[in-house]
């Protein structure tokens, strides 16, 4: 892949984060304080996002043979709904909370050379190889 | 509001491209966790993950960002990331994989995950409320 090309996407999708506030553990909670003070504005940024992915997904990729710079799409196979997923999801929730972190804006948050978001991310991986230890996928 | 909307449409437009040039899905979980511990062909997550650090970055050099204040404590910190990285790890994903790209896959998988990692984040928020730690 093209190294620059790849960085420039990095680049766009962080600085989304940044704009919209993700990187902002305070509004985070806000946002996920629903029977409290909530502010609901950060579901924009999903809508926004989604706003584009899923006309993408569903009427533009299906007509691509394969990706413009690669030789093909490289898409998630699984479809089972299982206690792995939502047992993840459901502990992923509540470290978002308890950090006010999700990994896109531990990682960019790099930028305000927050020592606590180095810590974040040194955290999460730990927190990855953990999960390879104890419950290795099948 | 509208930057709320502008840096959607951007994660949004970043997601798409990704997969539209490279044919590759952007969960920010799963590229980090590639970045740091697979070797061989992954090397796009590298600079995918610069790109993360690098967009921020020219931002605040513009001043068009600042740090916000982290009220966060060292300890919440810590043990929240740890709880990101098994939750994500285990679920296969987070709000960028199952929020933005798997929803817009129409994926069940991913709508059930962000509806699960949404609730158990807003029972978090009601817990720590109730325990003095917000």
């Amino acid at each position: 892949m093209n190294a620059v090309l790849v960085t420039v996407l990095g680049a766009t999708f962080g600085a989304g984060l940044v704009l919209s506030g993700m990187t902002d553990p305070a509004y985070i909670r806000g946002f996920l304080d629903v029977t409290g003070d909530w502010r609901p504005e950060l579901a924009f940024v999903m809508a926004g996002a989604i706003a584009l992915s899923l006309p993408f997904f569903q009427l533009v990729q299906p007509k691509m043979a394969k990706p413009i710079f690669s030789e093909q799409f490289s898409m998630p196979l699984a479809t089972q709904i299982d206690a792995r997923l939502l047992v993840g999801a459901v502990i992923f929730g509540v470290g978002w909370t308890v950090s006010g972190y999700c990994p896109g804006p531990g990682v960019a948050s790099f930028a305000y050379l927050e020592p606590k978001a180095f810590g974040f991310v040194a955290a999460m991986l730990v927190g990855f190889k953990i999960a390879d230890w104890f419950a290795p996928a099948k | 509001m509208t930057q709320v909307i502008i840096g959607g449409l951007l994660i949004g437009l970043s997601s798409v491209l990704l997969m539209a040039l490279q044919g590759r899905i952007a969960g920010i979980s799963s590229i980090v966790y590639r970045a740091a511990f697979v070797r061989g062909g992954e090397t796009w997550t590298v600079w995918f993950v610069l790109g993360l650090v690098v967009g921020p970055a020219i931002l605040i050099a513009m001043g068009l960002a600042a740090a916000p204040v982290l009220e966060s404590s060292w300890l919440q910190i810590l043990v929240g990331g740890l709880l990101v990285g098994i939750g994500t790890k285990i679920g296969s994903g987070c709000t960028s994989g199952h929020g933005v790209c798997g929803i817009g896959r129409g994926s069940l998988r991913s709508i059930l995950a962000t509806v699960a990692f949404m609730a158990s984040g807003a029972l978090a928020v009601l817990a720590m409320r109730w325990g003095g730690l917000l």
